[in-house]
Order: C-alpha cells, then structure tokens, then sequence
C-alpha cells in the first residue's frame, strides 16, 4: 500500500469498494457541504468531490474535499485538465497531499460550452492521460515535469474515468490500457445502464489483463422518472440508455417512479457485482443523495468496513 | 490558406460613416479563396455601402483596390500608395496579418479590419472551409494518421478521445466531426491502431503562441546590411 487511502486499504483487503460522490455548491457556503456530506456519513467508503462539472462554475473541488475530511471523510478529490495548466495542476496537487488528500481522479472535463460561461478560454494544457502520468511522476519519481526533485512527494492514490459506451467503441478498452500505463490503479466508469454492452467490454478488459492492474468501480446512477432516462439517452453524449429500460420506468405511474428506478439501481449493482473483475461500485445520485444509504442496503453493502 | 469570415455590415458602415473618403483594399490571396476579402468581395462591400449611405443621408465617399497580397511588401506599388494617401481610412478585407502590415506601412492612416480571421484551413467542398491546423510549431499530425488533434479535437486531446465522441461527432458540436473518431478508423485502416497505445507525453508548447510571438530566421535568404541599403 502506498498511500493512506481508505479505498486503496479496502481494495487491497480485497474489499468491495462502494464510493459516492457530492458536487459542491454554488456559493460559499460551507453548511452546503455538510449537509450533503452528513447523507452519506458512515454509508459510503468514499466521497468523488466533482470539479466544475458540466462547466458550471461551483466551489473548488479542493476547498470542498477539506471540509468533508473535517469531518471524516477520506474524500477522492477531481481534477480536470480544462482550468488549469501543468503548473498549477503540480502546484495543486502538492497542495492537495499537505492538506491531507489521498486519493485523485483525473479528468479531461466538460467542455467549457456546456456550462454557464462558454466564452472562457479552455486550457488543455496536458490531457487527463498526461494528468496521470504527473501525478505518478510526482509521487513515485518524486520529480516535476520539469524534471527538479520533489521536495516531499505527494503520496495520492490515483484514479480515473472511463466510459465504456462512448465512440470509438474499439478504443476504449485500448484507452483504459494507456491510463492504467500511466499509473491509473482506480477507474470509476460512466454510469451505466447497458449491463450487456458494459459487461462485453469488462471482457476485452480483462483480456488485456487490466483487471489485476487496476481496480474498476462499475458506475451507476439511479433514475428518477421515464422523463429522466429519455432525457439522459437524447441528450447526454456517450450515455447508454435501453429502450427496455425506459419503458419498464414508463409502465409503472409517475408517483412511483422514483422508487422503481432506486429499484433498477440496486439490481443493477447486484449484477455489476457478479462481473468478473468488477471491484467496486461508484453512485453517483445526482441531487438525490438522501437515497445512497437506501440503495447501498438495499444492494446488500451496509454497513460499510471502518475506516 | 488563412480562412476569414466578412464582418458584420453595420459594424462596417459605422466605421466608414465616421470618414469622407474610405478605400476599401482587397487581398487577392487566402481571402480570395476563402471568399471574404477579394476583389469580388470588395466591389459588393462598395456597393452595399454606397446604397445605405443614400439610403441612410450619410455622405462620405468609397473607392476600391485590391492588391495581390497584402502581407507582402512588394504588391503595396505606388498606386496602391496613392490611393491610401487619398483616402482618410482604410478598411482592407485581407487576414490580421495583411491588417497590421497595412497599418505598419502606413503609420499615419487610420486602418480598419473588414474581416474576422478565423483559422488555417481548407475548402472541404464547395462553400464550406474547415480548421485544419493550429500552427502549433511542432508538426504531429504523421503520429494520428494525418489528422490533427490539436486543431480538430475540442480539447485537444493527444491520448484518445473524451466521453463525449457520439456516432463520430464530437459532442461540443454534431455537425462536426470528432477528430479521433476519424484518427482511430484511419488507424484501424492502416492497421496501426495498436500505435496508440503508446503514451503520448505532455506537449512542448512553447514553440506555439505560448512562446510569445515567433519568428523565423533563414540566415541564407537574407541580404547583408550593404545589399539591404542599396535595395
């Protein structure tokens, strides 16, 4: 074990890891945080604190990440490759591991059109790939790009993303291959509602042996209506959604939606579960954290190993 | 070629309206291609702004030339010379480049851009140009089969493409083709798709605009001082 993570200590026992995630507000209130963070105390064996996602500017991802180390957790702090340069991205990231963060997801991020200021200059200085391998060659050469020593390296647990139902589908397994070189040991997919699609995927995985080399956390996001699933299938690139599933939310009355995609959620896990090389799941409930705990139990995950 | 886009024709005709003797000078190069600022685009500027001045009681006067290529000393002739100093402002049609070697050459005469420079590209067909090249300064395009992804990916993305490729477009824009969809089937056709699984290391950007404005130096091609002064 390299760092002090929680999830790397879990995976390593051979745990099933179960992570969460908390998009930060839109202010600078604290309280905000907390809230969130208090739906999933003691649920969840870790906390993705998104930054900027969909570029819609929010508070810092690092900022956020402190206050729910306050209080306890061991959150896993986003980085994207859209706001900042290689300098500041080291500068960060050394600042990150002095504030006692240990785990690190890098991210190419939304693009700056999405969100609420598309006439920002993006940045894209060094690619998600190329984040990995800086916060690898920070850590385990103790060295800068730049190529100076590291003066106290900053011992991060490193993670990424991946999409197994963008385009090219032929790439991606090829891709996740390149950030596991670059010193991915976690990946937390898209979320997923193709279990068949996801699963022929875990196969060229683990043909390439990548399974061993990293731990893969399946995604998934529980639906809150029909309305919802048409929604995300129309409109949210490289997402996933069978028509079956639609019209099985479809069937059911609105009222009782909701509660039959928390169903589907749980099922869902329960079957990402069974896939060979599937570590962990990641759920990401967006807006709706109040129902992590229900699904983790539901799913059979409760209580969660201490940390 | 330099691709360009006209600007906006209030824009045009507030800046023109200020003056009473406007020349309007083209660029027979890259925006004659691309179709924003050659002679043909000069003569329509000509007119449309002489209707909307009669239209409008405005009174200033408008003539039109066109030189072969505005960032190139030689073609600015004497009767190029001419009719700039006739003139009390200058809108020329030709690229930023041909704007400020314009403005360069004649320090005393109000000089404005007719033209939005957009980017380095193509004619994909007819009516329609398409970004190409970045002009980075460090040419990688033989690693990605031919295909930039500095110019063409929205993020410029050197290992693979986002979560965002749909059915090869890319999710900032469906009309536009995502570059590594194009770059992982022309790879798969060369069958060199495997080449990719080679990390591709940060970019050294400095030989890019982040480096401050570049020049380029050809020790051989340049007059010596004595040369220069009898020229």
């Amino acid at each position: 074990m390299k760092t002090k993570s929680n999830i790397e200590r879990l995976l390593e026992k051979g745990e099933f890891v179960v992570t969460s995630e908390c998009g930060p507000p839109r202010g600078s209130d604290a309280e905000a945080v907390r809230k969130k963070g208090n739906l999933l105390k003691g649920v969840v064996d870790g906390v993705n604190v998104t930054d900027n996602q969909t570029s819609v500017v929010r508070m810092s991802s690092l900022s956020s990440c402190i206050i729910l180390k306050e209080m306890g957790f061991d959150p896993i702090w986003q980085l994207v490759c859209r706001d900042r340069n290689r300098i500041a991205i080291q500068s960060d990231i050394l600042g990150a591991a002095a504030l006692g963060i240990n785990n690190l997801l890098c991210l190419s991020g939304d693009h700056q059109s999405f969100g609420d200021n598309p006439k920002a200059k993006n940045v894209y200085d060094i690619d998600s790939i190329q984040l990995i391998y800086t916060a690898k060659t920070l850590r385990d050469e103790g060295k800068f790009l730049g190529g100076d020593e590291v003066k106290g390296a900053p011992m991060l647990f490193i993670g990424a993303a991946e999409n197994p139902f963008a385009d090219p589908f032929e790439i991606r397994a090829l891709r996740l291959g390149k950030k596991v070189k670059a010193g991915a040991e976690f990946i937390q997919t898209q979320c997923i509602y193709n279990v068949e699609k996801f699963s022929k995927w875990m196969e060229e995985v683990r043909e390439r042996g990548l399974h061993e080399k990293c731990a893969i956390l399946a995604g998934v996001t529980p639906l809150k209506s029909a309305g919802m699933a048409k929604y995300m299938k129309k409109n949210v690139p490289g997402m996933d959604v069978p028509d079956s599933l639609i019209e099985r939310l479809s069937a059911v009355p609105k009222e009782n939606q909701a509660e039959e995609g928390i169903k589907i959620c749980v099922e869902m896990i329960q079957q990402l579960k069974e896939i060979e090389g599937v570590r962990g799941v990641h759920i990401m409930a967006i807006e709706w954290e109040e129902k992590v705990a229900e699904i983790v139990k539901a799913a059979g995950l409760s209580p969660r190993p201490s940390a | 070629m330099i691709v360009a886009e006209r600007k906006l024709f209030d824009d045009l005709y507030a800046k023109a309206s200020k003056h009473k003797k406007v020349l309007l000078l083209g660029c027979g190069t890259c925006v004659t291609v691309c179709m924003a600022g050659g002679e043909k685009e000069v003569d329509i500027l000509d007119s449309q702004l002489k209707l909307a001045s009669r239209e409008r009681g405005d009174d200033f006067e408008v003539t039109t030339h066109t030189i072969v290529r505005q960032c190139d000393d030689e073609f600015f002739d004497e009767e190029t010379s001419r009719k700039i100093a006739a003139a009390d402002a200058v809108i020329t049609l030709a690229c930023g480049v041909g704007v400020q070697f314009c403005s360069e050459k004649y320090p005393e005469k109000r000089v404005y851009a007719g033209v939005n420079t957009v980017f380095y590209g193509a004619t994909v067909e007819q009516g329609l140009w398409e970004e190409r090249c970045a002009g980075c300064g460090e040419c990688i395009v033989d690693q990605f089969a031919g295909i930039c992804p500095v110019a063409r990916c929205a993020k410029s993305l050197m290992n693979g493409p986002c979560g965002g490729s749909s059915n090869g477009k890319c999710e900032v824009d469906k009309e536009t083709d995502c570059a590594w969809a194009l770059i992982v089937k022309r790879m798969k056709e060369l069958g060199t798709l495997e080449e990719l699984s080679e990390i591709t290391l940060p970019k050294d950007w400095s030989t890019s605009r982040d480096g401050g404005p570049r020049r380029i130096v050809h020790e051989s091609l340049r007059l010596d001082e004595g040369t220069k002064k009898e020229g």
